[in-house]
């Protein structure tokens, strides 16, 4: 490990790693915002009634769409991807990387969703209420009053998805991205165990990292409880 | 003129007929006192005032502008706004935004509000400064002036309610609804509560008081209502209506009230 090839290998590794940082990076940037508008979507309430029950076209297309996004494994999804679009004769994803951006994207705004629906879903009618009767429109109900107490209430378990996140980048290597555990596996191939070992490193020190700046974002809501 | 006219009003909930062609009238300065055991439609009474849940029939008058008529389309967006607030309540659980200190949560209300005028951009620093001084006003009114910066998850039970009246009174309604506000604090801090109502009675303050506490409706409120199973059953002068019910059913519920008062104490 501490000879100039082991320089080289680590250095490898640590190419892999930037890639994984950077699928990291953009899924969190898509994922937040786009989990938001599916939120929105399984809440909607608009619909009609068909035989006296309620039936809500949206509320259900999205609830359905999470149903399966949650219920199959990420790895399948990227396979799915990668290669579904050529097996059913469309245009196949040329570049790796986008079909695993995509995939990340889509998988991770379903989780964030559900736990933005559940954090919206505990915030007290009264606030709505209070707000109401001061005059407020929704729209400043929703932003003033409601939409800080959500964001202390679902950072600890939007963090829990950030540092899974982290490690998730590595179900990449399904469809051959050069990401970090990629590489270290082919190395163990040609017989050299280390770099295989060395990647949990990198991992730990990441979200070590994370972990600080979650803590840090928690600390600057306690001033209030929620 | 009343202030306030409602004409059968009335509202269920799946079967249940919660109020049913509820009608009296308030007159400016006047409080009225709402009686009556757990499910006797006074507080859905107050929520169909206070626009929080749409009554079935009837008519709402503030200084005879119909607010509510369950005949029309229902007003909309800045009408409907407008309506909200000839009416203020304060609500039994305080419903205080924990993010914001008390002043905020004073203030808060009143800053959207002045976004809309015309002048706002022009005049905003002058605006806001009016606003923060007319809501520190409102906390002294509340005995509260130290407690301006403080969180509502610092301030006690009886303290987070009084901030509750500031904010309502911040937006000087024409009618001042109050929903059992003492009903979710420690008998010790009731009397805090109750002795800022009382100070809003002397000066005036038209007021809707839906409360278990029958002597401070005695005391306080000019007028008593009595309402059992979602219809107003009488109404008269408090100490009449108290000290002297009339009705078969005020006097059983009275009395009631009393012995458990008695058994609770005891």
């Amino acid at each position: 490990m501490f000879t100039p090839e082991g320089a080289v290998v680590l250095g490898k590794l640590l190419d892999g790693f930037v890639l994984n940082l950077q699928i990291f990076v953009i899924t969190l940037i898509g994922s937040l915002p786009l989990g938001l508008i599916i939120m929105f979507g399984s809440r909607s309430r608009l619909g009609l009634r068909v035989f006296g029950r309620k039936f809500r076209p949206i509320r259900l297309l999205t609830r359905g769409f999470v149903w399966v996004i949650r219920g199959t494994p990420l790895m399948l999804q990227l396979i799915f991807v990668f290669y579904g679009p050529g097996l059913m004769g469309l245009p196949p994803i040329k570049s790796r990387v986008t079909a695993t951006l995509v995939t990340f994207v889509i998988n991770y705004a379903a989780y964030f969703s559900e736990i933005f629906r559940g954090g919206i879903d505990s915030i007290p009618q009264g606030q709505y209420e209070a707000g109401q009767v001061l005059g407020m429109t929704k729209r400043q109900v929703f932003f003033k009053v409601v939409l800080l107490q959500v964001v202390k209430r679902v950072t600890p378990s939007v963090g829990n998805e950030i540092i899974t996140l982290v490690k998730d980048t590595s179900l990449s290597r399904i469809i051959s991205v050069t990401e970090i555990l990629f590489v270290a596996d082919n190395y163990t191939r040609q017989g050299l165990l280390w770099p295989l070992f060395t990647t949990a490193v990198f991992f730990l020190v990441f979200n070590g990292l994370v972990t600080l700046a979650l803590g840090r974002i928690e600390r600057k809501m306690d001033y209030f409880r929620a | 003129m009343a202030i306030l006219e409602v004409t059968g009003l009335s509202k269920h909930f799946g079967e249940l007929e919660v109020i049913r062609d509820i009608s009296f009238s308030l007159e400016k300065g006047e409080s009225l006192a709402i009686i009556g055991s757990s499910g006797s439609g006074k507080t859905t009474l107050l929520r169909c005032l206070t626009a929080l849940e749409t009554p079935d029939t009837g008519v709402i008058r503030v200084s005879g502008d119909t607010v509510f008529d369950a005949a029309q389309p229902r007003p909309k967006g800045a009408q409907a706004r407008a309506n909200q607030l000839r009416f203020g309540l304060v609500f039994q659980s305080f419903n205080l935004f924990p993010q914001y200190t008390a002043l905020k949560n004073v203030t808060l209300a009143a800053e959207l509000l002045a976004k809309e005028r015309a002048d706002y951009k022009a005049n905003k620093k002058r605006i806001l400064s009016e606003i923060a001084e007319k809501g520190r006003a409102a906390l002294e009114s509340v005995g509260l002036s130290a407690k301006a910066d403080n969180y509502p998850h610092q301030l006690s039970g009886g303290q987070q309610q009084r901030v509750a009246i500031a904010r309502a009174l911040m937006l000087e309604p024409d009618i001042l609804c109050f929903d059992e506000p003492t009903s979710a604090l420690d008998p010790e801090l009731t009397g805090e509560v109750l002795n800022v109502i009382r100070s809003l009675a002397d000066r005036d303050t038209t007021m809707l008081i839906v409360t278990h506490e029958m002597q401070f409706a005695r005391q306080v409120a000019d007028n008593v209502l009595f309402m059992d199973g979602g219809v107003i059953v009488e109404y008269g002068k408090a100490e009449d209506v108290i000290g002297n019910p009339r009705e078969e059913r005020t006097r059983r519920f009275l009395e009631r009230y009393s012995n458990e008062r008695y058994s609770s104490n005891g």
